[in-house]
């Protein structure tokens, strides 16, 4: 009798836990239809801004994401990382020096103020100026007359770039201080939008409440839980929104997330979380995403390190081929990266088929080109990673296949999180090599060269310096056409071979999904997910 | 009793500076710096990251930098927020409700539940219904609670469909009823097992077996006499209980997606923001030291003999 009673005690409490549970499934169940927002909305996955919503504040994701829906540049890109004009009618050069931009007329901003040349100016001049503290700054750094506005130490000289001139409402031009054949490719990001004039009456309000340009009007931002933004009747791009607005919302983990989008709670995930990897595609079914993108992984040396001094490019590429990028990525990746075949990733114009076995497994080889170089200074080296980053399990795989492959000792230098991480390669301090990422920023091969191994490259943490390189990087900036820069640059990857500035190991894939509630959701060149052609069922 | 009061808070002050300041010189001796990770593994210009420190103070000593958060504090300045640039202030007043009500929950879950099951087994020791007790409290205190958080969200979201599988609406009490059944788990069965072990003690003790021969009514003899003494060392582990609560949120608000000071304090500590931190524990601290307080001051009700001076 006793252990009868026991029992029903035991069960008595669980009922009482399931019924209190069950009140809040029903309850919200009842509330909403479809998904969570009004009527129309979609809702993805993107979470809280780390910064107030100023387009050249801004080069995380989360916030690229809600200024993209509220902001329109001159240009943007298609999926071929072609040129689609938005607010430009043109943007020409005879000299790839000086640029004219004609801007489409009629456009407005959100608050009915016209979108003219002084708008473009204003805020690029604003943008720029060191006293704003502006993160994305050194975009402007080509326009002549940067440095009177953004000087290394002490107050600017200038309010404005001289290289900037209104020539009517519609019409200006843009001056630099030496030629860039792929200029106008720089203007499809974030950081160039226009702003109105309301912003510079108090721009710390003005980036919590943004008015802005583009396909979406800013509606609320509830902090750290979600960003609602409708769509802009007045919109005249071709990016026009094809739902009625927009919830980015804020998620504590990709599992979260992703059981939201399976119970139909939410619409879009951007990236699905390695737990749910290996079921998402029958979780979602037409819903999952797969996709590569114009991003690469790469392990980095550091040429300044006790290791990797002076050292023969040989050995690198022998590191290189001793590399099982097929099974990496296959297996412990779950097949959410791409083998790399050269420096640039596809997606990107000028990517190439480099002729060469640099990137194919071969461990006999491998052995052989790193004796020939002179071997690994000590038989070992470390690669250093930040662990808040998911890194740690292709960190190991890779090294163990470099072991196994050549003996050389290779060992994961673990830093607690990103922060840490990135203090230890500004200081120089890498030990050995470190985890390299790069995403396109405009979807050209000069950026994946140019702003990563020439010398004076301030993402060049390795400190790699090449003369003839440099040299090679300079000539193509100054050739007279896009298409001749291209090719000059994929000239220049493929010397970069011989010289191994780096181990390129894979690009990167999208892998995510959508719901039953949403149809049309496609990536674009940088693995953003294009919301605005994102329709409702 | 007043002046006991009034000593006990006056021995807030130092203890409060002590720990601000500690927490402070971690947040230092922390490698990475807040303004130069914000600007990610892309390209950046060291000239901003060196005005946003001139501006923000970070350039200042450690001293000096705690100096100017101290005053800004007494001023009932938290100070900014390097990244989003919104007052701590508001951060912690958006978050704060939220683990206050899912702390609130599980504490009243885990003394209803928890004593109430510690009572029913400690009246009968070694019987069936105790030992089951015993067995369950000990898968619980076994279980790490992100295990239990994910069991019970695939078992009752995914499964049998019977709640959301993450909290949507922090401010919706049902909605917060499973993870605050997660995060009560622990607790739980501790207090289950603590209130158990003492009722089966004071059952056979002398004031008990007098209360019985008095010829007192049974209610009276358990509900007065035994609960009272046996509550003691419940209680105390129950205020202390009611912070670590609050910090033992951070994991359970992880899994299910609810937006309080956990994942505040979680996502500050990763970017570095050591105003938000500080900001934050030191009012952990006060929750702390005025648990303690009350605590103390409990004793005196449930066991007169106990005196303040």
């Amino acid at each position: 009798m006793r252990g009868a009673k026991s029992a029903k005690w035991v069960a008595g409490a669980i009922v009482v836990a399931l019924a209190a549970t069950a009140c809040g499934g029903n309850g919200d169940d009842e509330g909403k239809s479809k998904g969570s927002g009004p009527a129309g909305y979609v809702s993805i996955d993107v979470g809280e801004p780390q910064k107030p919503l100023i387009p050249a504040d801004t080069n995380e994701s989360n916030g690229s994401y809600v200024i993209q829906s509220i902001f329109t540049q001159l240009l943007d890109f298609d999926s071929k990382g072609d040129i689609v004009y938005t607010n430009a009618e043109s943007v020409t050069t005879d000299d790839s020096k000086t640029w004219t931009v004609k801007l489409k007329k009629g456009w407005k901003f959100h608050n009915g103020e016209e979108v003219t040349s002084k708008s473009y100016i204003d805020a690029w001049n604003w943008y720029a100026n060191i006293k704003n503290n502006q993160q994305n700054s050194f975009w402007f750094q080509d326009i002549k007359g940067y440095d009177d506005v953004h000087p290394e130490k002490g107050d600017p000289k200038a309010d404005t770039m001289s290289g900037l001139k209104a020539v009517d409402d519609h019409t200006f031009t843009i001056e630099l201080k030496y030629t860039m054949p792929y200029f106008n490719y720089k203007l499809g990001y974030t950081t160039w939008a226009p702003l109105p004039k309301v912003f510079y009456d108090d721009p710390k309000a003005f980036g919590q409440k943004p008015v802005g340009n583009g396909p979406y009007k800013f509606e609320k931002w509830d902090h750290k839980k979600l960003i609602q933004v409708k769509a802009w009747d007045g919109y005249q791009g071709p990016n026009k929104a094809k739902n009625k607005g927009v919830q980015f919302k804020a998620y504590t983990t990709l599992e979260a997330a992703y059981k939201d989008v399976v119970s139909g709670n939410l619409d879009m995930i951007r990236q699905v979380g390695p737990t749910d990897l290996p079921k998402y595609k029958q979780d979602l079914g037409d819903g999952a995403i797969e996709q590569p993108y114009a991003a690469i992984q790469t392990l980095t040396p550091a040429f300044y390190s006790k290791t990797f001094k002076d050292i023969d490019p040989k050995v690198l590429q022998g590191l290189s081929m001793a590399i099982d990028r097929d099974t990496i990525t296959k297996t412990v990746l779950n097949n959410t990266r791409t083998p790399a075949k050269g420096f640039t990733p596809p997606g990107v114009k000028g990517y190439q088929n480099l002729d060469t076995d640099v990137f194919t497994y071969n461990p006999a080889k491998a052995k052989q080109l790193i004796k020939e170089g002179g071997g690994v200074p000590g038989n070992k080296f470390t690669v250093q990673y930040n662990t808040d980053g998911g890194h740690k399990e292709w960190v190991t795989a890779v090294c163990e296949s470099i072991r196994k492959a050549t003996g050389v000792d290779c060992t994961g230098d673990p830093k607690p999180d990103f922060a840490t991480d990135l203090e230890a390669r500004d200081n120089d301090q890498v030990k050995g090599m470190y985890r390299g990422g790069w995403v396109a920023d405009y979807p050209v091969n000069a950026n994946f060269m140019k702003e990563l191994y020439h010398t004076t490259a301030e993402a060049n943490n390795g400190k790699f310096s090449n003369k003839e390189i440099d040299g090679l990087m300079n000539k193509a900036d100054n050739a007279k056409s896009l298409d001749e820069s291209v090719k000059a640059f994929q000239e220049v990857e493929k010397k970069l071979v011989e010289h191994m500035p780096a181990i390129p190991l894979w690009y990167y894939r999208i892998n995510g999904g959508h719901g039953k509630n949403v149809d049309n959701v496609n990536v674009d060149f940088h693995g953003d997910l294009e919301v605005w052609a994102v329709t409702t069922k | 009793m007043g002046r006991y009061v009034a000593r006990r808070l006056l021995q807030m002050i130092p203890v409060f500076i002590g720990s601000t300041l500690l927490i402070f010189c971690m947040m230092y001796a922390l490698p990475g710096d807040p303004v130069r990770a914000m600007m990610g593994d892309q390209a950046y210009d060291p000239t901003v990251v060196a005005s946003i420190k001139k501006e923000l103070g970070l350039d200042q000593p450690l001293l000096q930098q705690y100096v100017n958060y101290m005053t800004g504090l007494l001023q009932g300045d938290f100070g900014t927020q390097i990244a989003s640039q919104r007052p701590i202030a508001d951060v912690i007043a958006d978050a704060f409700p939220v683990t206050i009500r899912l702390t609130i929950f599980a504490f009243t879950f885990v003394t209803l539940v928890g004593i109430g099951l510690g009572v029913v087994a400690g009246l009968r020791p070694d019987t069936l219904r105790d030992r089951g007790l015993l067995t369950l409290t000990l898968v619980l205190v076994s279980m790490p609670s992100f295990v239990l958080g994910f069991l019970l969200q695939y078992l009752l979201a995914f499964k049998w469909a019977v709640t959301t599988p993450t909290v949507t609406d922090s401010t919706d009490f049902a909605q917060l009823a499973l993870p605050a059944t997660v995060l009560a788990s622990l607790s739980l069965a501790y207090v289950a097992r603590l209130t158990r072990t003492s009722i089966a003690e004071n059952l056979r003790s002398d004031y008990m077996r007098t209360a019985v021969a008095k010829g007192l009514p049974r209610r009276r003899v358990i509900g007065v006499h035994l609960m009272r003494n046996s509550l003691i060392p419940v209680v105390t582990f129950l205020g202390i209980e009611v912070g670590n609560l609050m910090t033992g949120a951070i994991v359970t608000e992880g899994i299910f997606n609810v937006r309080g000071i956990g994942v505040e304090i979680y996502e500050a500590l990763s970017r570095r923001e050591g105003a938000t931190v500080v900001g934050i524990a030191s009012l952990m601290v006060v929750i702390y030291l005025v648990a303690s307080l009350i605590v103390d001051l409990l004793y005196a009700v449930l066991d007169p003999r106990i005196r303040y001076a």
